[in-house]
């Protein structure tokens, strides 16, 4: 069996350097850790943690630098190789076969003991004494697709387990959990590291570097900025060395009066892509001058809900009135211009429309009304002082009104998004998970946005996984979980305990 | 009208359509091997005019109908070769590609006739056996053991096929590559290696669904002597929802409609010959508008795989 335990008692990556096209992801970057060991890797989107991470499990090579295990200089030309060599990585989006066993996850790759002809009754007990031994709980025959997140997560834990992995690369590993199914995790860490297992944590969030890692990297632009030990640092000291300067952790947030219903749902019921419910008797009210947040875990009914309120999908039951009027059959454009607002999930497959330039992606909710158009012919003076405007009047950084938009960082695209959609001056807005994937500065920008609309008396719908986003800008909170909403929290009311026991389906008890 | 379904027609139908399934499970189980690791081959049925053909010229120029056969599969795997490097290498859009192939082995399975055999002869192919015993049995006997060694050789494929997919090390590849090629890369196995495995074996099975028309079901090559049959495969594999046994009953129940339709027109049955003719094709896209779950369907059907963003 290639799975007996393996012991690494230092990694280290020593000057990597690793060039695509046009980017340097690494520049000269030394990182090291132990065996018995949680050592965090920090840094925003692109600063090239995962990059790094990738070079290490084999599936890119640096262009300059060198690996050591145990002092050893290695090659590691592939996973298998990183594999082989006691190296384990747990990937931010979980790599299963949702159609295939658990048991057969595991199996897959792996070497049978009977040859060609699969060994899974084996694969099972193995699997069983893994989960013993990590209490990481999970039914080995069960088909992946009937798992919750958390229990993937536990099978790619096992998984690399299973592969004698001594060292264990964890790729923002809580993303998708809920507080406490977090806090499950960070047990089953604690008791691997004990075990002597080095542990790799790729995270963006501050809170939970601070809580696990014994020793903290601070990836910025590529480059390491320090690495410093978990004693003695604040939040607010990595927060600087990730951005490069001080950045706001908690924002100033004045309770406003709130005036009139602008959008509200009615027992809104609908259906997902695969046809089963994925909202069922959903009721929300949201107020002028009032941000409502949506929390929860990721698939429990959120994309659905922004959807319907959008007209982007059929209701199977209920109502949505948008400024009181019932709005359940107008197509997506009506709504749009009675003063809705959306700024979809999925922003380069719904938001934008990659291959038309800046300026176009402006104008796609005017496109038919003038200035911007004069009947069957579009103004093109219009589009682009419109364009100009726009892409000044919201700090868009792009080469010009007339790039590709698709060439655009994520961070661009989300501001160019914004802009087109609030410069409507919307009487409500729907904006889906706003931050994802975007750097700290356009998070802040994107924030102070949604803040100026709220004072200027939107009715705003915040869809978010993110908690600490929520608790920063709504004003309640909601809790959706299998399509439900669990219960409706003033922000003052609301902790991220409280929050987390409803996104897991637990109601209160009065 | 009455007598034209007496027992003894009913058995004939039943034995036709026994037979007449045998291409279609050559090629079909064979296809379901490429899309289930997320290649749609829609060359099966030029694949099988040149199968039929190399296996028709072997036996031909007095070869044992054995060696016809081994000359199918290898011409079938040297096209699944070529379609493996335009659609998994060159990451062509398959559906094109695949109606290249089909054109290409339609056009030069008809000009090596023309040029090597002239006007078409039949040939002495496999012969019928009878397997001793079971063929004694009433009804039974008659309808499913009164048939040539490629008929009974299609049926073994489908307990092999099933072993071969879910209990084997392959198989398993086979399964994780199409439903997510990343996820299997992630842990060491070769997406494209297997994709080129079961392009080359399904490739080589439509060959042989070739052999099994031109020296086992007719014993004579003809032009575009399939008709279709190739692409009616290709449909099987969704009718059947990529599973063998979905596929063994999709075969049986388009080979038993075509063997209906021709049992009708021998007898002269009041039906218009080119609406029974139709029946089999009629009967492909009802199937597919109705029966197929696109849920089943492998996540990454079509879908060439590179790694990495």
């Amino acid at each position: 069996m290639s799975n007996e335990r393996r012991k690494i008692n230092s990694l280290e990556m020593i000057k990597i350097t690793k060039r695509f096209p046009g980017v340097l992801a690494n520049d000269q970057v030394t990182f090291d850790v132990k065996g018995g060991e949680i050592h965090a890797l920090l840094g925003e989107n692109g600063a090239g943690k995962s990059t790094l991470m990738r070079q290490l499990y084999g599936l890119y090579h640096p262009d300059a630098g060198e690996i050591r295990i145990d002092g050893q200089a290695v090659t590691i030309q592939s996973p298998t190789d990183a594999i082989a060599r006691g190296i384990g990585m747990i990937h931010q989006h979980f790599m299963l076969v949702d159609e295939l066993t658990v048991a057969e996850n595991v199996a897959l790759g792996m070497p049978s003991s009977r040859g060609p002809v699969l060994d899974l009754d084996r694969v099972e007990a193995r699997i069983q004494a893994l989960s013993q031994a990590y209490g990481l709980h999970v039914n080995p025959k069960a088909p992946v697709w009937t798992l919750a997140v958390g229990e993937r997560q536990r099978v790619e834990i096992i998984k690399a387990l299973y592969r004698g992995a001594a060292l264990l690369i964890l790729d923002e590993p809580t993303a998708v959990l809920t507080p406490q199914e977090a806090d499950d995790l960070f047990v089953t860490l604690k008791q691997m590291k004990e075990d002597g297992h080095a542990l790799i944590f790729i995270s963006h969030k501050l809170r939970e570097v601070v809580a696990i890692s014994d020793r903290i990297s601070v990836l910025r632009g590529g480059r390491l900025v320090d690495t410093v030990p978990n004693q003695g640092v604040t939040r607010a000291m990595l927060a600087r060395m990730m951005v490069g300067r001080d950045v706001l952790l908690e924002r100033a947030h004045k309770a406003l009066e709130t005036g009139v219903v602008r959008l509200a749902l009615r027992g809104v019921s609908a259906l997902n892509v695969t046809g089963q419910a994925a909202l069922r008797n959903v009721t929300l009210e949201v107020h002028a001058g009032e941000i409502l947040g949506v929390a929860g875990v990721s698939g429990n009914g959120q994309r659905e809900l922004a959807e319907v309120i959008a007209g982007l999908r059929p209701l199977a039951g209920g109502s949505v009135e948008l400024d009181g009027r019932n709005v359940s059959a107008w197509p997506p454009g009506k709504r749009t211009d009675a003063g809705l607002a959306y700024i979809p999930e999925e922003r380069m497959h719904d938001g934008i429309v990659q291959e038309f330039s800046v300026a176009q992606n402006l104008v796609l909710q005017d496109y038919d009304h003038p200035p911007i158009s004069r009947g069957l012919f579009l103004n093109f003076n219009a589009i682009a002082a419109r364009g100009r405007e726009l892409v000044s009047a919201f700090n868009i950084r792009t080469p010009s009104i007339d790039t590709p938009t698709r060439s655009l960082s994520g961070g661009n695209i989300q501001k160019l998004i914004l802009a087109r959609e609030l410069s409507r001056n919307p009487k409500v807005l729907v904006a889906a998970q706003p931050t994802r994937g975007v750097d700290i500065g356009a998070t802040e920008y994107i924030h102070q946005r949604l803040l100026e609309q709220r004072a200027q008396g939107a009715a705003t719908l915040l869809i978010s996984e993110d908690l600490d986003e929520i608790l920063a800008l709504a004003d309640r909170i909601a809790v959706i979980y299998e399509g439900r909403i669990m219960d409706i929290v003033p922000r003052k009311q609301a902790t991220a305990e409280r929050l987390g026991l409803l996104m897991a389906g637990v109601a209160e008890k009065e | 009208m009455d007598n034209l379904l007496n027992t003894a027609t009913l058995i004939g139908i039943a034995h036709s359509g026994v037979r007449l399934a045998t291409p279609y499970l050559y090629a079909a189980i064979g296809e379901m091997f490429g899309q289930r690791s997320g290649v749609l081959n829609l060359g099966v049925e030029g694949v099988m005019l040149m199968g039929a053909f190399a296996a028709y010229y072997g036996v031909f120029l007095g070869a044992d109908p054995w060696l016809g056969v081994l000359a199918a599969l290898l011409i079938g795997a040297l096209m699944g070769l070529l379609m493996a490097v335009i659609s998994v290498t060159m990451q062509a859009e398959q559906g094109i590609s695949g109606i290249g192939l089909s054109l290409f082995g339609l056009g030069l399975s008809s000009l090596l006739l023309k040029v090597l055999v002239g006007s078409p002869i039949s040939i002495q192919g496999f012969p019928v056996w009878q397997i001793p015993g079971l063929s004694q049995i009433p009804i039974v006997g008659p309808i499913f053991f009164d048939h040539d060694v490629l008929v009974y050789i299609a049926y073994l494929l489908v307990p092999i096929s099933l072993f071969v997919l879910y209990r084997t090390t392959f198989g398993l590849k086979v399964r994780a590559v199409g439903q997510n090629p990343e996820a299997a890369d992630s842990l060491g196995v070769r997406v494209n290696a297997v994709r080129y495995a079961t392009v080359i074996l399904g490739s080589a099975l439509a060959g042989m669904a070739g052999a099994s028309l031109s020296v086992g079901l007719l014993n004579i090559f003809q032009e575009n002597m399939t008709n279709g049959l190739g692409f009616i495969a290709v449909a099987l594999v969704y009718f059947g929802g990529w599973r063998p046994i979905g596929v063994l009953l999709g075969a049986l129940l388009f080979s038993t409609v075509s063997a209906f339709q021709l049992w009708m027109q021998v007898l002269g049955a009041p039906i218009p010959p080119d609406l029974a003719v139709m029946l089999p094709y009629i009967l492909t896209i009802v199937a597919l508008a109705v029966g197929v779950k696109q849920i089943r369907q492998p996540a990454a059907l079509t879908k060439p795989y590179e790694r990495g963003e």
